[in-house]
């Protein structure tokens, strides 16, 4: 069908592209359930314990429950996806996720006819997650997608990288991974997946209404109120790492600007 | 009391130019490490943020001098100037790294110079600074009498727009930037006229 050309065209452009090294991918994170800096998550999470790991779906689905993880990847299929990955600081990667598409989860969960919005939440476990000590985020952290969005065949759940499962400063054992999105909307770690008739509100757009919207799709001509979104650092450069332009939709224009035809996406940022 | 004694001593022995060597260690050891993965997977940021934070310190090191004497009898006097022009310096190679390194497009440095208020608010914490490294030699002292001690209050200006820009970097109030805003606060606060009680009738 549509939703299977569209995935394999997006595949296949996605092959040009250089994967940034694993090193880097594993070692520059933000994941602030581990503190602020960009070494944090390395260095701190490795106390989150991920095996067993229960995801809750529930909301408007025929099949609410909770749900083991280890019965989840036995219901999915986990394929390669080679994605640009641009963080709303104005950095960007390229990474060789391995995921299911998300509405394959959404389906074996039964999607209700009157749900519009899907609200996901990350793990709550200050215990384990230390940066959850510092309340200047209202935990648990909280995202949302439109439901075409995280229908759409780019939507993925990834959990691997390079082939190797997630490692936990990039969300294990489950994370969100939107491509045309800026990366805060990737949520990490995710133990509730919500079906709803209402717009979630996500916790940038909560903490900062002015900077951060419930979109966020990666756009050079909307910038962020205090930096400029018009060009990327791409990460593993070194000392001399030159900017590149940002592309709209990240690249992934193509395959997703339809879905927001007719929305002005300086208001709807 | 002894321990001043001591300190003020010792201070009148280190030569000026110590401090300098001293101070200046950080570049080459910070760009070392740049290079060599020792700054994380991005240096240039981090490169940007320890450059802006020593720089930071050092004006609150310049800070804390004339409290020291006043209110603890320690007198590094002599060293106000250094730390003063070292802050400078800092703040200068701060500015540099995030025009050659981070931004590199003339255009986008101009537009985020006029848009983004935090670059707006550190370009003229430094602009503040220009005039007082230029006028830090004995020939503008002597010159300028009565006036250099007004200009040079601009750098308490300097100090504040400084801690403000370094909170505003932030995407969150992180506590860090916080406690160094308070601290310059504090010191400045040491700086206001004793009340009126407390002066001789």
């Amino acid at each position: 069908g549509a939703g299977f050309a569209l995935s394999s065209q997006a595949v296949a452009a996605d092959e040009t592209l250089e994967p940034t090294s694993w090193e880097d991918i594993t070692q520059y994170n933000n994941f602030y359930e581990f503190g602020t800096g960009k070494d944090d998550p390395v260095r701190y999470a490795g106390a989150l314990t991920t095996s067993p790991w229960t995801v809750k779906i529930d909301g408007m689905v025929d099949r609410p429950a909770d749900y083991d993880f280890e019965d989840i990847m036995k219901a999915m299929t986990v394929e390669e996806r080679i994605y640009r990955f641009r963080c709303v600081e104005a950095w960007s990667m390229v990474i060789p996720w391995n995921g299911f598409e998300l509405a394959d989860l959404l389906e074996f969960a039964g999607v209700q006819a009157g749900a519009k919005y899907v609200r996901f939440e990350t793990l709550y476990r200050p215990s384990e997650m230390r940066g959850q000590s510092s309340n200047f985020i209202d935990w648990p952290y909280v995202e949302g997608l439109r439901l075409d969005e995280a229908m759409h065949p780019l939507t993925i759940m990834a959990t691997g990288i390079y082939g190797r499962d997630i490692p936990n400063q990039n969300g294990a054992p489950m994370r969100l991974v939107v491509p045309w999105k800026y990366g805060f909307k990737s949520i990490k770690s995710i133990v509730r997946i919500t079906l709803t008739d209402e717009e979630p509100v996500n916790t940038w757009q909560q903490l900062q209404p002015s900077e951060y919207g419930f979109y966020a799709n990666v756009n050079p001509e909307v910038d962020h109120p205090r930096w400029s979104q018009a060009t990327e650092r791409v990460i593993g450069g070194g000392l001399f790492s030159p900017r590149i332009p940002t592309l709209m939709f990240n690249g992934y224009e193509e395959e997703v600007a339809g879905l927001y035809a007719g929305m002005d996406l300086t208001k709807f940022y | 009391m002894p321990l001043t004694d001591r300190i003020n001593g010792f201070a009148r022995k280190v030569p000026v130019w110590a401090v300098y060597i001293l101070y200046l260690l950080p570049v080459p050891w910070l760009l070392y490490l740049a290079q060599t993965g020792g700054l994380g997977r991005e240096p240039i940021k981090a490169l940007e943020h320890e450059l802006g934070e020593i720089a930071l310190q050092l004006l609150i090191i310049g800070l804390c001098i004339s409290p020291l004497r006043r209110y603890l009898g320690v007198n590094l006097i002599r060293f106000r100037r250094t730390f003063g022009l070292l802050a400078f310096i800092y703040v200068a190679l701060h500015l540099l790294v995030w025009l050659v390194l981070d931004v590199g497009i003339i255009s986008q440095i101009w537009a985020d110079i006029l848009k983004r208020p935090y670059i707006t608010i550190g370009m003229i914490g430094f602009l503040l600074l220009v005039p007082l490294a230029i006028t830090s030699n004995n020939w503008f002292v002597r010159r300028l009498g009565a006036r250099w001690h007004k200009l040079h209050k601009l750098a308490y200006v300097a100090v504040v727009l400084g801690a403000v820009h370094f909170i505003m970097v932030k995407k969150v109030w992180e506590l860090e930037p916080l406690i160094y805003l308070a601290v310059i606060l504090g010191l400045l606060a040491l700086r206001l006229p004793k009340k009126r009680k407390n002066q001789p009738a």
